[in-house]
């Protein structure tokens, strides 16, 4: 049998030995998101430093759907700054929508594997969880959002 | 594939239809063409709405919808048809006894005892009736094998103990529970017993009389029957006594300006027109069984769960939840994959067109209590073949593979 799955070398990678699933002590944002229906869970931590999203990391459980696609989103939105990061999570979550431009696909880099999730219908939501939770914590003008820390 | 395979599946229209191992048989069942063309037959000759008419087609709609009852309660060896409430569901009729029985004879401090093992269903209600009347919920604990012991419901039983919800065989684990002995410790503490039938039902004998159980629910849509219909057994003398469930229209015997005395049972639990369709659909449904018989249901799905559980066994990183024996699992077996989670175990075999249910069933508490976040399910109906339980194995041999394990 043949691996005619949408689980991708890419997508397995991530999951399995992801770059960005740890505890972020320094972090200033601090948000958890689950999929009540489906159990997944992340708790998503993201250091901001003059706008930029100077280090992210997340831990929780889920589907290798849910993980994979929030380690994506870190490695692309490290870096970046607020404005920018929202940008392209308005990308990704049209890309499950199933609208995107070609450019913007490209923008989203190894993210945009996740693009056959939007013939999925029940596994959009796990595809998508990283980043809600990352526009919720960063949209509307907030300039924290932690339990933890704070500065 | 043997010929007996073959003539059983070919009863299954949705088999020739659509490429597809169908393992979700706890989730609901197919349907076999018998059972829809008696609903269709239902609607194309008998159709009129029944027990109010005062002419032939009406009586004709009657008819048929009152032998169902009849062949629903003979099924389960109820001793009068009457005991027979048609629902939507078993989750419709155990809100039936909560709602109607509960609320009205539980009072503070009262105790209802649940297993951890239950489905929401058979917990949501009675934590809702303790809500309303101050009564507390107490749980049977079982063992990793899914093992419930009669000590331990002694133990629990106390004078405020006023019923006793149990399920004659775990959506989980499979493994059936002594019913017989659980409602005779429930008796003789005072208390009534509930029994939820959903899984058993369809696939074993199930008998109210032997059992002695005062409440027995179960769905049709789990036993070759139509979706939208299901039954609730109940004791004529505890029927008689609890109070209707929903108000309306033919569950009344007279109404005035200030109030109303009902129908006598079943009626008065069935108010507004009844899905007289599918309670025919019902009844083939279990010509449908009693044509094939328990003996060779039983003994297919026993050979094929033995078939499943002796693949899995040698598949490195895969754990069956409960019992390594296979008449333990009534067709049903849950499991985890070790690395991989459940949604994208079904993600997997639902690329090989194998169906699949993933996730906590409907039973958090007890995947709590077995501290796993979620699990995998695959269950079995008679008409299942050893060629799915191959395409089964074949898939879950490379699971981990396909996810990026290196072996």
């Amino acid at each position: 049998m043949a691996n005619n799955t949408f689980y991708n070398e890419i997508l397995t990678e991530h999951n399995i030995h992801p770059t960005h699933k740890y505890e972020l002590k320094d972090a200033n944002f601090t948000l958890e998101g689950v999929n009540p229906s489906c159990g997944d869970d992340i708790i998503l931590s993201l250091k901001v430093e003059n706008n930029v999203i100077a280090d992210g990391a997340y831990v929780g459980d889920g589907c290798a759907v849910s993980q994979a696609s929030a380690d994506m989103m870190l490695d692309l939105i490290i870096g970046k700054t607020k404005e920018e990061a929202l940008r392209l999570s308005d990308i990704f979550l049209r890309m499950i929508k199933g609208s995107i431009t070609k450019e913007e696909h490209e923008e989203l880099e190894e993210a945009g594997v996740l693009e056959d999730v939007a013939h999925m219908p029940a596994r959009v939501k796990c595809a998508v969880l990283g980043w809600h939770t990352m526009e919720e914590m960063l949209g509307e003008g907030r300039t924290e959002v932690t339990a933890t820390e704070g500065f | 594939m043997n010929e007996l395979d073959r003539k059983i599946k070919s009863e299954f229209p949705l088999f020739q239809n659509r490429d597809v191992v169908y393992l979700d048989n706890s989730a609901t069942s197919q349907k076999p063409q018998c059972v829809i063309d008696a609903v269709s037959s239902y609607y194309n000759r008998d159709n009129a709405n029944p027990l109010r008419g005062l002419y032939e087609l009406s009586i004709d709609a009657t008819e048929a919808y009152e032998n169902a009852r009849k062949t629903v309660a003979d099924f389960i060896h109820a001793s009068r048809p009457e005991e027979i409430v048609f629902t939507r569901n078993a989750t419709e009729s155990l809100n039936l006894i909560a709602y109607s029985y509960g609320m009205h004879f539980l009072r503070t401090d009262d105790e209802i005892i649940v297993s951890i093992m239950e489905h929401h269903s058979n917990l949501l209600p009675w934590q809702i009736v303790a809500k309303h009347t101050g009564a507390k919920v107490k749980y049977l604990e079982c063992n990793e094998k899914g093992e419930i012991f009669p000590e331990d419901l002694e133990k629990l039983m106390t004078e405020k103990t006023k019923l006793v919800c149990l399920t004659q065989i775990s959506n989980v684990f499979g493994r059936i529970n002594d019913i017989k002995t659980f409602a005779r410790i429930a008796h003789e503490g005072g208390a009534l017993f509930v029994c939820d039938g959903a899984q058993s039902v369809p696939h074993i004998p199930v008998d109210v009389t032997d059992l002695d159980v005062d409440f027995l629910a179960f769905s049709g849509h789990k036993m070759y029957g139509p979706m939208g219909i299901g039954a609730l057994y109940g004791k004529y003398e505890l029927l008689e006594k609890m109070p209707p469930f929903l108000y309306g229209g033919e569950m009344i015997e007279y109404v005035t300006r200030c109030g109303a005395t009902y129908a006598p049972v079943p009626h008065k639990f069935e108010a507004g027109t009844v899905n007289a369709g599918d309670a025919v659909g019902l009844a083939k449904a279990i010509e449908f069984i009693n044509r094939y018989g328990f003996e060779i249901i039983e003994s297919r799905e026993l050979a094929l769960t033995k078939m499943a559980l002796d693949g899995m066994k040698d598949i490195p990183h895969v754990h069956v939840i409960g019992s390594k024996e296979a008449k333990e699992h009534n067709g049903i077996i849950t499991f985890t994959v070790d690395g991989v989670h459940p949604h994208d175990v079904a993600a997997v075999f639902d690329a090989h067109h194998i169906a699949v249910r993933a996730g906590h069933h409907c039973v958090q508490p007890l995947h709590k209590h077995l501290h796993f976040m979620s699990t995998t399910r695959m269950s079995l109906a008679f008409y299942n073949n050893e060629d799915d339980i191959s395409a089964f194995l074949q898939c879950l041999r490379k699971i981990r593979k396909d996810m990026g394990y290196g072996e």
